[in-house]
């Protein structure tokens, strides 16, 4: 049996996680009270000691945690996770594409939780059909350019069209809607496509062509393939490619556990907590990928760190170095001269107060051992009390 | 005396040099481009003006009288006689140009405009926060540009283009330096300020260069050659050239030139003030010297790794330190390196002389410097240096006297600061006691390899040796080896036992016993003076009493071994492979000790000694256990040998038929393949799906023959047993050996490239086998064939390259990391802030907990209720 009376005199001092452990462990244990109390002095005490000290450059040693590893990292940019599951970025290339906040990620992922499993196997293939971005090119037989007419002829797969419950005039309709330049219509059995140009030339026929081909037919835009993974008990769905809007809007999508692996997407759609949450979840799957074990407190870190201004900030020059307060800070990390002539421009003013710009004129460094400062006022040199 | 200042630097205040200014500080004015007169003096009114500071030994500044090294040297000044544009503000220059009214000079937004853009950029830098000031400046000149009607005196505006690098058109019409300038003087104050520039700091008619300051001669040393002459800085040259088309200009503009030379003379200028400043401008052919070598000029000098900033002032020079190879010696301690005799007379310790210690201090003085343990210099009350030699030593004895410092040579027991590069992290750099060793390498225990990452195939190390009390106080608290067993990366030791050291205490606690004298013998070797224990040992030891006399007596420990077979109720004492560790009363019961134990990473048992008993006592465990484990390997004998890969005549067929099998697997998915009978995985083609398999498939094969050697190789193999106890290699490494080395994987996949649809021109065409996808069916003991050893060669130089093109890349994530989060500290209430205070973390990490004294992360509350449980057993 817990005492509770005597937990709720810990709570407050030794933080919940531990406590709960606490709670497990002397179940399993069956102490009796005393042994309990035991237990949490020495719980407490060793908390007490094993607290971070104030002034600890924490910053350099979270930056040292994540550099070392880095070095014995692969830079194979594709994993075979499994036989099922897709290319996905990892490694180095991951890890810096995630610190950097590139816009534009090299392999972008949703994954889609379904609201209740489907039924049967046809229930999924629809589902997977409304995601999947579906092409003309997926579904036609045979295209071709009628060089009498000036106009493109294009024969449909029946068969696919079936297996895709997509009926002939939608892929009429969808086509006419994703390009501008043309008039479709159907005669016996096949779509013909007119160039509305004032000028049709068979070059530029053959242009339309090619595009037509990537027309959009269905499915979201943008979503290359989706996977069916069995995770647990729980089947869920890998598409490559993000847009997260437009699959929140299919009905039989759970909207509180669908995610993307994009952090701007994350962002957009769910907000900065979100998006924190999507840095550290994607560099410890990154990590764990290579074999590293980085404590979580240092990944938290840095995502706080890249997301406090409540937008996402890279560690790049523009990013969280190039908005330091301190000129010489900015100046000695990259591209000196812009920063100087700036500064010069707008009278700036560095107050010394961080690392560099001290190690930069010799003085010490407000942190660790440097920090700790006198408030009394001291004997000046010629004796007299200042 | 030491003399202390107690000046220290509060700001720095980044700001334009008015011209007014620049005439106030200047010493001279240089007015000829001569350097030297026929004697080789500087001439005065040349760039070399003694008045500038000195460069010669024995010359004396003109304006401070001060030596070489005494004179900083002082700034000069040239009077232009046409103004010129200085390059990096040509940017600031045009949006004055566009955002301001060619006539009256007023910024062209309305006064309501003003106003408001004003009231804004007030409020932001009261809050310091210059990035808004910025952008609301960027705004403001926005809104201003492409007017075509001044708002204020309703002049017609033209539209004013930039012709890179230097020249301003205005309809079309070329806007001189002069006619810019004036311009920008006629802009207000307040609208100076709208455009982002502080007037006190910046006005914009001072980025038009009328006189340029010129650096002192101290910062453009010239060089004097062997063979007498002078090899003038880059920057002299430079300011040479300008100042000779300076005077020409001059002579001409008197002399009432045509206005076309004067012109030409003038773009002359401004091309010589141009590449002074930057001679990378895009644009503008690089000033070279006569070797046709582009100059070094003044934005060179600061840019880039080898810029003033990041190799001059973010990184410095010191003195002190020492720089050899390294060799191992488990018979130091952790946190001893052995010295040469060499490096110890040479890097001194500054000994203040006290009255307790000037007897001492006096046998390092009549040593002198060429006897050690002596001394080489004696620092006397008023700051001289003397050194110690045979003609000073006697007065320097009888003269000694509290208050003058001894340099005297590092005696054992002296610390210093140890490194190896890439210093990657902080156990980088960790303070060791010195002990003076012959011979001429730096000596160090293996078992602190790991968090230097060094080996021994020719590293080198640095030492630096502190120098003042402060510095060897806090060296010796914060960074010596006892306090860095702990990894902040992961909260787990990253120093432990390695290599032979595993092996022999795994040897020694799995079933061994020897005889009492055997027994004492080896503990008493490896220090172990512990004799009223020894005493208790019978005529027969076990090896596991051997290992717990190296434990203290009070030592309770749980732990799992390496062959830990994870039942779901452990089997305790009674586990059939005896990988329950348990030590009671610094007795060991039961289990075998290896790498899960007292590896580097998990090694269990240290980390529980490192936290239970104080950190000389762990220091000296972890030696004892090190020298424990080598001491018994050689005396037992311990070989890895070829035979150690010999496979008896039935082993050898099995592996045959495990290989037969997953080739006559293989081929029938080809077959498969080819016939159109393969069932894709999902989403995949039918190409990869075939890759796949085969790939699982052969990876399979090789995994099985790894078991199968591990089960039937001879007990006390010894490859084997060092993968056992995790000393060093794995089953893989001896199935590789001994059976075959298997499938070669490049970028993931089989190997594919090199001719067209074949990986060598002895295969056909497609042919999909895997012989001719870089499967190797030998072993490496057997040998490769040609073919086998190609495909091999790939793998290899692909890794390699993999290494090459990794490591530039994650030293530069590495670089970016380190600077932007250098200023994060834990403040006094545990909140995590940068350097402006603005918090980052309000408990850093939610729970306050430095992972370096955290148990893998986290404190073990199991541990810690299972130790108060097991206590009223």
């Amino acid at each position: 049996m817990i005492d509770e009376g005597l937990l709720k005199e810990y709570k407050g001092k030794v933080p919940e996680p531990l406590l709960n452990d606490f709670r497990k462990h002397a179940t399993d244990f069956n102490l009796n009270k005393k042994q309990q109390k035991e237990v949490l002095d020495k719980l407490l005490e060793r908390y007490m000691t094993s607290k971070i000290h104030p002034g600890e450059a924490i910053g350099v040693i979270t930056a040292e945690s994540f550099g070392e590893p880095s070095t014995q990292m692969t830079l194979r940019t594709f994993h075979l996770a499994g036989v099922a599951e897709a290319n996905v970025t990892l490694g180095l290339p991951r890890l810096i594409e995630i610190f950097d906040a590139r816009k534009e990620i090299k392999t972008p992922m949703m994954e889609i939780h379904l609201k209740s499993q489907p039924k049967d196997d046809r229930e999924l293939e629809r589902l997977i059909s409304m995601i999947k971005e579906i092409k003309l090119s997926d579904i036609l037989s045979e295209i071709s350019v009628n060089i009498l007419h000036m106009y493109i002829e294009v024969k449909l797969n029946k068969s696919r069209l079936r297996d895709l419950q997509i009926k002939e005039e939608e892929v009429l309709k969808a086509i006419q809607v994703s390009m501008k330049n043309i008039e479709v219509s159907e005669k016996d059995g096949l779509l013909i496509i007119k160039p509305k140009l004032k000028e049709i030339t068979l070059p530029a026929v053959y242009a339309i062509k090619e595009k037509v081909k990537l027309a959009h037919v269905k499915g979201i835009e943008g979503i290359s393939q989706v996977l069916p993974v069995k995770r647990k008990d729980e089947l869920i769905l890998m598409a490559a490619g993000s847009s997260l809007k437009k699959v929140l809007e299919i009905d039989a999508v759970d909207e509180t556990t669908t995610i993307s692996n994009d952090i701007f997407e994350m962002v957009r759609v769910f907000g900065i907590e979100a998006a924190r949450q999507t840095i550290i979840n994607e560099s410890s799957k990154v990590l764990n990928d290579q074999g590293l074990e980085i404590d979580a407190r240092h990944i938290m870190f840095i995502s706080d760190l890249m997301t406090t201004t409540g937008g996402i900030k890279g560690v790049t020059r523009s990013g969280i170095t190039g908005e330091k307060e301190s000129v010489l800070a900015r100046a000695s990390f990259e591209t000196p001269i812009v920063h100087i002539i700036n500064a010069s421009l707008s009278g700036e003013t560095d107050y010394l107060n961080s690392v560099v710009e001290n190690i930069l004129i010799n003085q010490p460094v407000p942190l660790g051992t440097g920090l700790p400062s006198l408030v009394t006022s001291m004997k000046k040199e010629g004796g007299k009390k200042k | 005396m030491v003399k202390y200042t107690y000046k220290k630097i509060d700001r720095i205040t980044f700001s334009l040099l008015s011209p007014k200014m620049i005439k106030k500080m200047a010493a001279a004015k240089v007015v000829t481009p001569e350097l030297y007169d026929r004697e080789g003096y500087p001439v005065d009114g040349g760039l070399m003006d003694i008045r500038l500071g000195v460069i010669d030994p024995g010359l004396r500044c003109k304006t401070c009288s001060g030596k070489l090294k005494e004179c900083l040297g002082h700034f000069g000044y040239i009077e232009f006689a046409r103004p010129v544009v200085h390059i990096h503000y040509v940017k600031t220059i045009m949006t004055f140009l566009q955002s301001t009214c060619n006539d009256c000079g007023r910024l062209m937004i309305s006064a309501e405009d003003v106003l408001k853009y004003k009231s804004k950029m007030d409020k932001a830098l009261e809050r310091n926060d210059t990035t808004t000031f910025r952008r609301i400046s960027k705004l403001v000149r926005l809104s201003s540009r492409n007017i075509k009607k001044c708002p204020h005196c309703k002049t017609k505006q033209f539209t004013v283009k930039l012709e890179k690098p230097t020249t301003f058109m205005e309809d079309n019409k070329r806007l001189n330096p002069i006619e810019v300038r004036a311009r920008l003087d006629k802009v207000p104050d307040d609208d100076v300020y709208l455009l982002g520039l502080k007037a006190e700091h910046a006005r914009p008619e001072w980025s038009i260069l009328t006189v340029l300051p010129i650096p002192p001669v101290t910062m453009r040393p010239s060089i004097t050659l062997e063979s007498g002459e002078r090899a003038e800085d880059d920057l002299t040259h430079k300011l040479g050239d300008i100042v000779r088309i300076n005077q020409r200009l001059f002579e001409n503009i008197n002399a009432g030139a045509p206005e076309i030379i004067v012109e030409d003379l003038w773009d002359l200028l401004q091309y010589h003030v141009t590449t002074y400043f930057d001679n990378s401008v895009p644009q503008i052919p690089p000033a070279r010297h006569r070797s046709g070598q582009p100059l070094r000029t003044l934005s060179e000098r600061i840019k880039s790794k080898e810029g003033r900033f990041r190799h001059n002032l973010a990184g410095k020079r010191v003195n002190f330190a020492a720089r050899t190879v390294i060799s191992p010696d488990p018979q130091i301690g952790l946190n001893e390196v052995g010295v040469p005799k060499q490096i110890v007379m040479e890097l001194t310790l500054p000994e203040f002389v006290t009255e307790w210690n000037i007897e001492w201090l006096k046998t390092f003085i009549k040593n002198g410097p060429k006897i050690y343990p002596g001394a080489n210099y004696v620092i006397m009350i008023d700051g001289k240096k003397k050194k110690i030699s045979a003609e000073t030593q006697e007065l320097l004895i009888t003269e000694l006297s509290p208050g003058q410092i001894v340099e005297r040579h590092i005696v054992n027991g002296d610390i210093a600061l140890f490194n190896r590069q890439p210093s990657l992290h902080r156990m980088s750099i960790m303070c060791h006691k010195m002990r003076v060793l012959p011979g001429k390498s730096f000596r160090l225990n293996p078992a602190v390899c790991n968090p230097y990452n060094a080996d021994f195939d020719g590293d080198e190390m640095n030492l630096h040796v502190p120098q003042t009390q402060e510095a060897i106080a806090e060296a010796e608290i914060l960074m010596e080896v006892q306090t860095q067993v702990m990894s902040p990366k992961n909260g787990l030791n990253v120093i432990g036992t390695i290599e032979d050291a595993v092996t022999g205490n795994y040897l020694l606690t799995k079933d061994l016993t020897m005889s009492k004298e055997e027994a004492v013998q080896l503990l008493l070797s490896i220090g172990v003076t512990d004799t009223e224990r020894l005493k208790k040992f019978k005529a027969n030891v076990n090896g596991k009493e051997i290992f717990s006399a190296v434990l203290p007596k009070d030592f309770n420990f749980i732990g799992l071994c390496k062959s830990c077979k994870k039942h779901k109720v452990c089997q305790g004492k009674k586990c059939e492979t005896d990988s329950f560790v348990h030590i009671k009363d610094g007795q060991m019961l039961s289990g075998i000790i290896d790498t899960n134990t007292i590896g580097e990473g998990n090694g269990t048992l240290l980390r529980d000694i490192h936290r239970i008993y104080d950190e000389i006592t762990t220091v000296d465990i972890f030696g004892k256990i090190f020298r424990l484990g080598i001491a018994f390997l050689a005396k037992r004998g311990f070989t890895v040998k070829t035979a150690d890969a010999d496979m008896p005549e039935d082993v050898q067929n099995k592996v045959k038929v495990i290989l037969d099998l997953a080739l006559a697997d293989v081929d029938k998915f080809i077959a498969e393949f080819h016939a159109g009978k393969l069932k894709p995985f999902p989403t995949k083609s039918l190409e990869d799906s075939l890759e796949l398999m085969i790939l699982q498939r052969l990876n399979e094969a090789r995994n099985e023959m790894g078991t199968l050697i591990g089960k039937t190789s001879r007990p006390g193999n010894s490859t084997l047993v060092m993968s056992q106890c995790g000393a060093k290699g794995n089953l893989l490494n001896l199935a590789q050996t001994a059976a075959l080395v298997g499938q070669q994987a490049l970028r993931g996949k089989r190997i594919d490239r090199g001719y067209k649809e074949r990986t060598l021109s002895l295969f056909k065409h497609n042919d999909l086998s895997p012989e001719a996808r870089g499967f190797i069916r030998h072993s490496y003991k057997k040998g490769l064939n040609p073919i086998e050893f190609f495909f091999h060669a790939m793998t290899g130089r692909d890794s390699l390259m993999d290494t090459a093109l990794r490591t530039p890349k994650s030293g530069y994530l590495y670089r970016r990391l380190a600077n932007a989060m250098q200023d994060l500290k834990i403040e006094y209430d545990f909140t995590v802030r940068d350097a402006n205070q603005s918090i980052i973390q309000f408990s850093y990490g939610d729970d306050c907990l430095d992972v370096s004294k955290s148990d893998g992360g986290t404190i073990d509350v199991k541990k810690i209720v299972s130790e108060v449980a097991g206590k009223n057993d």
